[in-house]
């Protein structure tokens, strides 16, 4: 119950922090997005890419950058459907409406790190950072976003590693 | 009281866990006579080789289940394009390895198109569900 309280405490009070601080979960998490996204990478936040480009890529799970990913029809329908009902689209977030803001009506972009928004966020990010071995890549949001797994990216617990 | 009961719960959820994951191989038996006139028993030492069997995927790149699972199922791997741990193969290792019968299917195929770029024949299977767990 109190963990509830806090929850609701917490989506509660987000309308009014600053883009940086604010969380990015979702209000209702699934849990089949939660454990099948998060097999093999972070479950990366829903509200960072458009609906356009989450019913692409899950139609494409079969070949998903490289690995295959396909999942059972009834969980990649689910999983779906969780993904557009909180797509930067959908979802009430300031940051969601930066997101489509920085997309062209034809872009469907497949990373969240090709949307012109990740993009400027990070301008200050030098190659040989994201190049640290305990970065990685830039897909890597936990290397610097310790509570990326929760939706925290509050800037301010921003933490590079060395 | 609580404790105690959840203590029970933990023991009997492991124990239903080792018992899914030791009948696994049979599940791939008679498949594997189906596809195969001359197969007899599925055989750990074939499993192994078989995990630790390097091939050249046709993006050239050199490929095999011991790469990402680094060539000790007991210890953790990691994903090769992401970075992201993967817990240990062996059951041994790992208690909830092999204890649920759909997730095993659903890896085998992502990981046989990965790695051998088709799919696994149920002999396969069965020899590298064996090996695993023969580890001690």
């Amino acid at each position: 119950m109190k963990r509830t309280l806090f929850v609701i405490a917490m989506f509660g009070a987000a309308p009014v922090w600053a883009d940086g601080n604010e969380n990015l979960a979702s209000a209702v998490a699934n849990p089949h997005w939660k454990t099948e996204c998060s097999a093999c990478h972070i479950a990366y936040p829903p509200s960072l890419l458009p609906e356009r480009s989450w019913r692409k890529l899950m139609s494409g799970l079969v070949k998903h950058f490289g690995q295959d990913a396909s999942l059972d029809g009834p969980t990649a329908q689910e999983i779906t459907a969780f993904l557009v009902n909180n797509s930067a689209d959908r979802a009430p977030n300031k940051r969601a409406k930066k997101v489509m803001g920085s997309l062209g009506p034809n872009e469907v972009p497949l990373r969240i790190t090709e949307t012109a928004w990740f993009v400027r966020k990070h301008d200050e990010i030098s190659a040989s950072v994201w190049q640290r071995p305990k970065v990685g890549s830039p897909a890597n949001c936990a290397a610097c976003h310790a509570g990326a797994e929760r939706g925290d990216y509050a800037e301010h617990r921003v933490r590079i590693p060395h | 009281m609580t404790r105690f009961i959840i203590l029970i719960a933990g023991f009997l959820a492991y124990g239903a866990a080792q018992a899914v994951a030791q009948e696994l191989p049979q599940g791939y038996l008679a498949q594997a006579r189906q596809e195969n006139s001359q197969f007899r028993e599925f055989s750990a030492s074939r499993g192994e080789n078989f995990y630790h069997a390097k091939r050249t995927h046709s993006n050239g790149k050199p490929v095999s289940c011991a790469a990402c699972h680094t060539d000790n199922p007991r210890s953790a791997g990691r994903n090769e394009k992401t970075g992201k741990e993967i817990l240990p193969m062996a059951p041994v290792a790992n208690k909830a390895r092999l204890a649920d019968p759909a997730k095993v299917e659903k890896w085998f195929k992502r990981n046989c198109q990965d790695v051998l770029e088709r799919a696994c024949t149920a002999q396969e299977k069965g020899d590298f569900l064996t090996y695993l767990l023969s580890i001690k």
